[in-house]
């Protein structure tokens, strides 16, 4: 054992060391903080990932020489996949859902061609199906086109779902390892007088509060570069802003939740009593802040309180910077809804602190 | 109460704690209601008493961490709130009541973040031997037995080489052995100068350790004494326990030769007796007399759980 004379550790330093010694030997935290998120985002990129265009399925009731003429016109559509079928068969594959569009044709010999398009009209791919098997039959019949277009196809990365997702579990990650992790970790400690024993100590408060602040900071660079790199390694999620500004981000986040879950973990004697306030205080954020899908989706009368709520704002940042590579002066906004967050969650943690 | 036939006075250079008329409420509770304590540099105060008799609230508030509702507190010629907590904080060891220090830390990470607290610490290489440790530096401190982690909580205690030592209940829960380990550590601490205020209920650990003992009940000193000179002054040198079916009559057991107190314990009687060749006889007689049929009967030799008794009427683990 090397004793250093004289060379005393800083207590701010040996309470930063346990604290992230006491994480990482917790097997079940390390996983929530960095297994999780990363399995959330496999879920989700695997659900929601890019595929080809589907093609659409017209069904054509067969059995007539008209009905031959009319599966002919289509199979020379780009999008239809053609089937013939008899009509039970038919009736089936479109309530089924195997089938988008039914296309009968009219009594033999007559001219014009006659058809009826059986489709749900609800659904996208019925109106698309029943448009593409009407424009495949009238230019079949000799329609000429009067129109000259040209189609650019959009499939770049950061329009993807994967990468509107990412930022949103970047931030999802910062708050739940801030609050789970700090509020947890003081509540246990004032449960087993842990916090009164340190109290009696020449310790200084605000050393105690610091080293969770620390311990984060050492946590957060994991935590963001495990999910960061993650989605870009499957996915090809790009940062388009600069790393730095994206760390600076993710600091003042992981800052802020590090305040907040002081605040939530100031007063509470019991680990139940935390995770009650705890889950009241993230679900909202969980399903309003946009992590998942866009806030916008919410009424307009809400947008002011969602956009004033702690995560939302850090969403917002993490995306202005990864998915519009904006620069920082950009997204103030959302850095002074944080910073507020930051400062009054702190100022009135270290207030209501209860150390017995 | 105060200082009575303590052969070590107060030395110069002040006490190392003084408290008076301490009064703490909670609520409707009073836990603390106007103590005074003096404990001399070098000595081992013992505060005895069964549990919510104010010991534990009474500790607290001398080591800082509860604000008396009335009532002066100095420790080694400080006060609490006068700016200078920090320093004095410096020269104190707390061992508190049910401190469960961090499972996932080892020995050794637990004391080195003790000893960084503290300006001036032992090594804790040190403070391990010492403790009989070292065989455990590396465990961590959730695979400790109960004794081990006594005396893990006392080392926390140590490190930062306190001139003045609280212990709450230190051995409460602990097995013969481990209880004789404790108590060699605070002796050892205390021949180098050190002094201490315990907690306890234990009356073989408050004969042991204390220099003086402080008998508490009801937020109260009943008595302040050498432990010899508490069981002295029952002026008996045995004591004889029965419990019979039936009724006696105080009177008449006060009136047995031999017998100098009496005192009612639950169903159980208990007579503090001078000469138990003469009292025990005649005991037996009266319940033969009375046609009462005696249940149980025990003798022992007087201790301070007899003081305690005889002084409340109640046993040291009563409720």
């Amino acid at each position: 054992m090397s004793e250093r004379a004289g060379a005393r550790p800083h207590p701010l330093v040996e309470l930063t060391r346990a604290r992230l010694l006491e994480f990482v030997r917790e097997p079940e935290a390390v996983f929530w903080v960095f297994v999780f998120p990363v399995l959330l985002a496999l879920a989700l990129g695997i659900a929601f990932r890019a595929k080809p265009p589907e093609r659409l399925r017209a069904v054509v009731v067969g059995g007539t020489p008209a009905a031959a003429r009319v599966a002919e016109l289509l199979a020379a559509a780009r999008d239809l996949d053609v089937t013939v079928l008899d009509r039970a068969e038919a009736a089936r594959a479109l309530r089924a859902g195997r089938a988008d569009v039914v296309v009968e044709s009219g009594p033999d010999g007559g001219s014009p061609l006659a058809v009826t398009y059986r489709y749900d009209l609800t659904r996208a791919e019925g109106r698309a199906a029943r448009l593409a098997a009407d424009d495949a039959l009238e230019r079949g019949l000799g329609r000429g086109d009067r129109l000259v277009a040209r189609e650019e196809p959009v499939t770049e990365p950061g329009t993807r779902y994967i990468d509107f997702l990412i930022p949103g579990l970047v931030g999802l990650n910062l708050m739940g390892s801030g609050m789970w992790g700090l509020g947890f970790a003081v509540v246990q400690a004032r449960t087993r007088k842990l916090l009164k024993r340190f109290a009696a100590t020449p310790m200084r408060r605000s050393d105690y509060l610091l080293s969770f602040i620390l311990s984060r900071l050492v946590g957060l660079v994991l935590e963001v570069a495990v999910v960061v790199g993650f989605g870009w390694l499957l996915f090809g999620v790009a940062v388009h802003g600069s790393i730095v500004d994206l760390a600076v981000v993710a600091l003042l986040g992981a800052l802020m939740f590090a305040g907040i879950g002081l605040l939530v973990a100031a007063r509470p004697r019991t680990v139940e009593g935390v995770s009650g306030w705890m889950n009241l205080v993230q679900l909202p954020m969980w399903l309003a802040s946009g992590s998942f899908f866009s806030y916008e989706r919410f009424p307009a009368a809400a947008q002011p309180f969602i956009r004033a709520l702690p995560l939302t704002a850090l969403n917002d940042a993490l995306r202005a910077v990864m998915n519009d590579g904006a620069r920082l002066p950009a997204c103030w906004p959302a850095l002074a809804v944080m910073v507020a967050w930051c400062v009054a969650s702190f100022a009135l943690a270290l207030k209501l602190f209860r150390w017995q | 109460m105060g200082e009575s036939g303590g052969d070590r006075g107060p030395r110069p250079g002040g006490g190392a704690v003084r408290c008076l008329d301490l009064v703490k409420r909670y609520g409707d509770v009073t836990a603390v209601a106007g103590l005074d304590l003096e404990v001399a540099r070098g000595e081992c105060l013992g505060l005895l008493g069964p549990n919510g008799a104010g010991k534990t609230t009474t500790v607290e508030i001398l080591e800082g961490l509860t604000a008396p509702d009335a009532g002066v507190v100095e420790l080694l010629g400080e006060r609490w709130g006068c700016g200078r907590d920090r320093q004095l904080r410096e020269r104190l060891g707390v061992q508190l009541q049910e401190t469960q220090l961090g499972e996932k830390l080892t020995v050794e990470e637990t004391l080195r973040l003790f000893a960084s607290f503290f300006a001036r610490s032992r090594p804790t290489a040190e403070v391990v031997a010492a403790l009989e440790l070292e065989e455990k530096r590396h465990a961590r401190v959730g695979k400790l037995s109960g004794g081990q982690k006594q005396r893990l909580a006392l080392a926390c205690a140590l490190v930062g080489d306190p001139e003045l030592l609280f212990l709450d209940e230190p051995t409460t829960g602990l097995d013969p052995q481990a209880r004789l380990r404790v108590w060699e550590i605070v002796e050892r601490f205390r021949e180098d100068g050190g002094t201490v205020v315990l907690t306890t209920h234990a009356m073989d650990e408050a004969t042991r350790l204390c220099d003086r003992v402080a008998i508490m009940d009801h937020g109260k000193v009943l008595k302040l004494d050498r432990p010899s000179a508490l069981v002295a002054a029952l002026d008996a040198d045995q004591i004889v326990e029965f419990r019979a079916r039936g009724e006696v009559a105080r009177e008449a057991l006060a009136a047995l030769p031999g017998v100098c107190a009496v005192a009612r314990r639950g169903d159980a009687w208990q007579l503090s007796v001078r000469r138990i060749d003469l009292a025990l006889p005649a005991l037996l007689a009266l319940l033969e007399r009375a046609s009462v049929p005696l249940d149980a009967l025990a003798t022992h030799q007087a201790t301070l759980e007899d003081v305690f008794v005889g002084l409340t009427g109640r046993g040291l683990r009563d409720v």
